[in-house]
């Protein structure tokens, strides 16, 4: 019966057969060997379903019946993979699932069927994808698409494409393979260093070439890896810097032992999560805004929490830092409860906005584009955090008050205001945090306690109440933390940090940037 | 007069009623079996604890509908411990002495159960502990319902080493018992298969760790060394997140460098956008997307009881569900909730999975279980690319390792120990 309606099937569809018993696109039917099988025999096949067929499996479109017949949907409607005619399946329909070697095969297949696309951004595509999979087979079409490729950029790529096909190969002359060694050399990135790297066992002029290409790309990664630690320093910096400015104000500036800043920082990030859902449901246009949007709410958000926080807890505590310390740090635990609650103890997913993911290779360093942001980001708060302090009246009042409170009362300053409106724009700033670890972080009610402590050591490290001291401090500590961290490991180099710090606290103990004059004898 | 005498009458009336209705209801509560709940319901292990509280909820409320256990009701009382490893030995304590449950169904960290085996030893109480976990422990007081390394990793390396011809291994892990000893035998494994110390890497990091640029740097860079590299993680809760997102950022594709995660379940995606992530692996004796008919009334009876229709289930919920179950056997078979001789009924106990398979309790007080490999799906899910033909009993004490390789457990009398010496004959001292 089953061989019956097999037989009925191949002669239905002879037309599209190449050979009866060789049928790769009824092969996508089957188990994943029979799948990555039937990719690479499409892509050479010359079939003109290959690449919408191919594509529709990569991109989990391809359907497959009870009967084993194959559909791609598209929308509402269902495609025959076979013939693009649209038509019913009878019965349901599961997708076919891929595991890591099909989506090898797809990889190359889409390669091997996009290089000739008139779209040079496509083609560019297609020969990164052949330079990931080197397929010997492949060769042929590379000659073809490098005699007709007019793109500087692609004609290079393609040109490594074909170097890495020709050293997988077992049967290319040694002057091809010899000069495929050079263009991978040039290269010089990791992929090429792990391609060359792989022919140690080739003959001996080969393999010579190949071992001096390894070590001609290391040397040169060697320093580029100097200016990558350089860039993860600086990034790892602006997120305690981010973390703890809003600190050098609360702490810095007032004095006040804030164990509950990290949960600003943790609202701030609920907040994110919140405008993002909101928009998503509301305002579907604007979800790659998110995140902005965020921003000044999550000020916004966390700042009214630090004013209320202020005025019905902390003023009462004014002179007794132990007792802040202690009410603050139960207040800490019981915003992360309310939090937990509220939302769930898992955590939240903040999705990255497209502009925000993915990463630029500069020469050998890879900038990711959320750290990037996040840098920036950074930046712009301290500069608007310096000129709320340097020229707006709130700041000179706020300086006047911490500097000599009874001659500002005097001068008919509001101080407790002042106090309350102090400690709102700290905590402000702290949400504002959040929104940026948001994207690199856990969202859950957990999220402030990782930073607390990394915090107190930044504002105690540059020196208490300098917001300059907070930012060399802040670099100061990402920098020298992930040149450690290769060698001696996260959790070592984060202790050999600690140590570094406690030394230099006992020997200089108000920070690298110690305020002078009468306000720190007072 | 009369009106007064009537309503004193009345009174006395109602007050006998009264009685006679509480009467019953405090028989009533003197008959139910009472089950601990041990599990953290704030601090930073809530995240995962949580929803195996409220698994048990659900397991002992569904008892009750069939009619409880040995006539009688179940009823749970639950504790919160709030991830403090000292208090769940006080909790513990006082669940047994106070309490007096018939057992206790918690812990998640090694830590919290290492804090409260020396007070269930004591006490001689029941401990179903329901997560993966190092080994290298048998007590007679404990049933090990998660699964032990062999159980999990070594297959999911057989699975790397066979299928993916992975030649280069980076192990890395949170830096805490679990990991250390898991990554111990991983190491020693990798070895027997002929891996050369050049080729394997092992990082480990504090809990929480969220800057892993140069971890995942230091990955890349050790996978281009021209032969196949996959990542074992044995990265804890948290971290994960930032992880994978920085893997995702800096271009990692499961298709150049798989990821195999054993801490990383459905709950644990769910705080992920999943998309980059498609073809990494987690290596599990359940997932939710196992397609037989009794996963299927597991999830609808869990949506239902949780009144969420989009809350995941995972493994150690499985766990619990396989161990209760084992429970409610072995009272039925023991005919008593008196410890010992529940502990004695519940060797050779055998239930249903919810892979469509069978979980028995073997004589080291582990169970058996199937190995499942599972590629994360753009929606948070795993789809099951390979498993074991059979299930797999459990290594308790793992022969990779120098000191444990001659010891086994077995619970039955005569023998009755946990670590027994095959060469000396001796039983090892944990033994009571």
């Amino acid at each position: 019966m089953t061989l019956l309606r097999v037989l009925l099937l191949l002669l239905v569809l002879s037309p599209f057969v190449a050979r009866a018993g060789d049928d790769p696109i009824a092969d996508l039917a089957g188990n994943y060997d029979d799948i990555r099988h039937a990719v690479d025999a499409l892509s050479v096949s010359g079939n003109a379903r290959a690449e919408p067929v191919i594509a529709a499996l990569q991109n989990g479109a391809l359907m497959v019946a009870a009967d084993r017949s194959l559909w791609i949907r598209e929308g509402d409607a269902m495609l025959d993979a076979r013939s693009g005619a649209p038509g019913s399946p009878n019965g349901p329909l599961k997708p076919v699932r891929l595991n890591n070697a099909v989506r090898r095969a797809i990889e190359a297949a889409m390669g091997n069927l996009t290089l000739f696309s008139a779209d040079p951004a496509r083609r560019l595509k297609a020969a990164q994808a052949l330079f990931a999979q080197p397929d010997p087979a492949a060769l042929p079409t590379l000659d073809r698409a490098l005699a007709k490729e007019s793109v500087a950029g692609v004609r290079r790529l393609l040109q490594q494409a074909q170097a890495a096909a020709v050293l997988a190969g077992a049967d290319a002359p040694i002057p091809d393979r010899l000069a495929a060694i050079v263009v991978l050399r040039a290269r010089g990135d990791l992929a090429a260093s792990n391609l060359l790297a792989a022919l140690a066992g080739q003959p001996p002029e080969v393999a010579a070439a190949a071992a001096e290409g390894v070590a001609a790309i290391a040397r040169a990664q060697k320093i580029w890896a100097l200016a990558q630690g350089v860039f993860y320093g600086i990034s790892l910096g602006s997120v305690l810097l981010l973390a703890a400015s809003g600190l050098a104000i609360t702490f810095g500036v007032m004095g006040v032992i804030n164990m509950a800043h990290g949960e600003m920082v943790m609202l701030g990030a609920y907040t994110t999560f919140v405008v993002q859902q909101a928009v998503g449901a509301w305002l579907p246009g604007l979800a790659a805004a998110g995140v902005l949007i965020a921003i000044p709410l999550a000020f916004i958000v966390s700042g009214a929490v630090g004013i209320a926080i202020e005025r019905l807890l902390i003023s009462f505590l004014y002179g007794r830092p132990l007792e802040t310390l202690l009410a603050t740090w139960g207040l800490s635990l019981g915003l992360q409860q309310a939090v937990r609650s509220l939302f769930g103890a898992s955590n939240r997913d903040v999705s990255t906005p497209g502009w925000m993911s993915g990463a630029a290779q500069w020469g050998g360093v890879t900038i990711t584009f959320n750290r990037l942001y996040i840098i920036i980001f950074a930046a712009f708060v301290l500069a608007a955090l310096m000129a709320v302090l340097r020229a707006t009246p709130l700041g000179l009042q706020m300086r006047a008050v911490t500097q000599n409170r009874r001659m500002a009362a005097a001068m008919g300053i509001r101080t407790p205001w002042i106090d309350a409106l102090t400690f709102g724009l700290g905590s402000g700033v702290a949400g504002m945090a959040g929104v940026a670890l948001s994207q690199i972080d856990n969202v859950s009610p957990n999220l402030g306690q990782g930073y607390i402590i990394d915090s107190f050591m930044v504002v105690v490290f540059g020196g208490v109440g300098n917001l300059w001291g907070t930012l060399v401090s802040a670099l100061t500590l990402g920098i020298v933390n992930k040149f450690l961290e290769p060698v001696a490991g996260a959790v070592l180099g984060k202790i050999f940090v600690l140590v570094l710090l406690i030394l230099f606290i006992q020997r200089k103990p108000r920070g690298l940037f110690p305020l002078k004059g009468r306000a720190v004898e007072a | 007069m009369a009106s007064l005498r009537t309503w004193l009458r009345g009174a006395a009336l109602g007050a006998a009623a009264l009685a006679a209705l509480s009467l019953p209801g405090a028989a009533r509560a003197q008959d139910t079996i009472k089950v601990g709940i041990l599990h953290s319901l704030s601090g930073t292990m809530a995240i995962s604890e949580t929803t195996l509280k409220d698994v048990m909820l659900m397991l002992i409320d569904e008892q009750n509908r069939k009619g409880g256990l040995l006539g009688k009701k179940l009823e749970p009382v639950v504790v919160d411990p709030a991830s403090n490893w000292p208090l769940f030995a006080e909790k513990a304590r006082e669940l047994l002495s106070v309490d007096k449950v018939a057992a206790v169904f918690g812990c998640w960290t090694s830590v919290s159960r290492k804090s409260v085996l020396p007070v269930f030893e004591e006490l001689d109480g029941i401990l179903f502990y329901p997560v993966q976990y190092e080994g290298e422990e048998s007590s007679r007081n404990v049933f090990y319902t998660g699964a032990a390394p062999n159980q999990q990793a070594i297959p999911a390396v057989d699975y790397l080493m066979n299928e993916e011809g992975v030649k280069r291994w980076v192990l890395a892990g949170t830096d805490y018992v679990y990991p250390r000893t898991t990554n111990k035998i991983l190491e020693a494994y990798l070895k027997t298969k002929g891996v050369a110390d050049a080729d394997i890497m092992i990082n480990y990091t504090p809990f929480g760790h969220s800057d892993w640029q140069n971890i995942v740097a230091q990955i890349k860079k050790f996978g281009s060394a021209g032969k196949k590299t996959a990542v074992v993680s044995t990265i804890n809760g948290d971290a994960n997140v930032p992880f994978y997102k920085e893997l995702g950022n800096q271009g990692i594709k499961a298709t150049d460098i798989p990821v195999v995660a054993f801490s990383v379940g459905e709950e644990e995606l769910a705080g992920i956008d999943t998309k980059p992530l498609i073809g990494h692996l987690a290596a599990w004796n359940y997932f939710e997307s196992v397609d037989v008919p009794s996963n299927k009334a597991f999830i609808d009876e869990w949506h239902g009881f949780t009144k969420k229709p989009n809350r995941t289930t995972n493994d150690p919920m499985e766990a619990h569900y396989i161990g209760f179950n084992m429970w409610v056997k072995a009272v039925e078979k023991a005919g008593t909730t008196q410890p010992d001789k529940v502990i004695d009924a519940m060797i050779g106990v055998t239930v249903p999975n919810l892979t469509g398979g069978y979980a028995a309790m073997m004589p080291n007080h582990h169970i058996t279980k199937p190995v499942l490999i599972g590629e994360v799906q753009g929606d948070g899910q795993f789809n099951v690319v390979w498993q074991t033909p059979g299930t797999v009993v459990a290594q308790e004490w793992s022969p990779y390792l120098e000191g444990s390789r001659d010891l086994i457990a077995d619970w039955r009398k005569p023998l009755s120990c946990g670590n027994f010496n095959v060469k000396t004959g001796k039983c090892g001292g944990a033994s009571k």
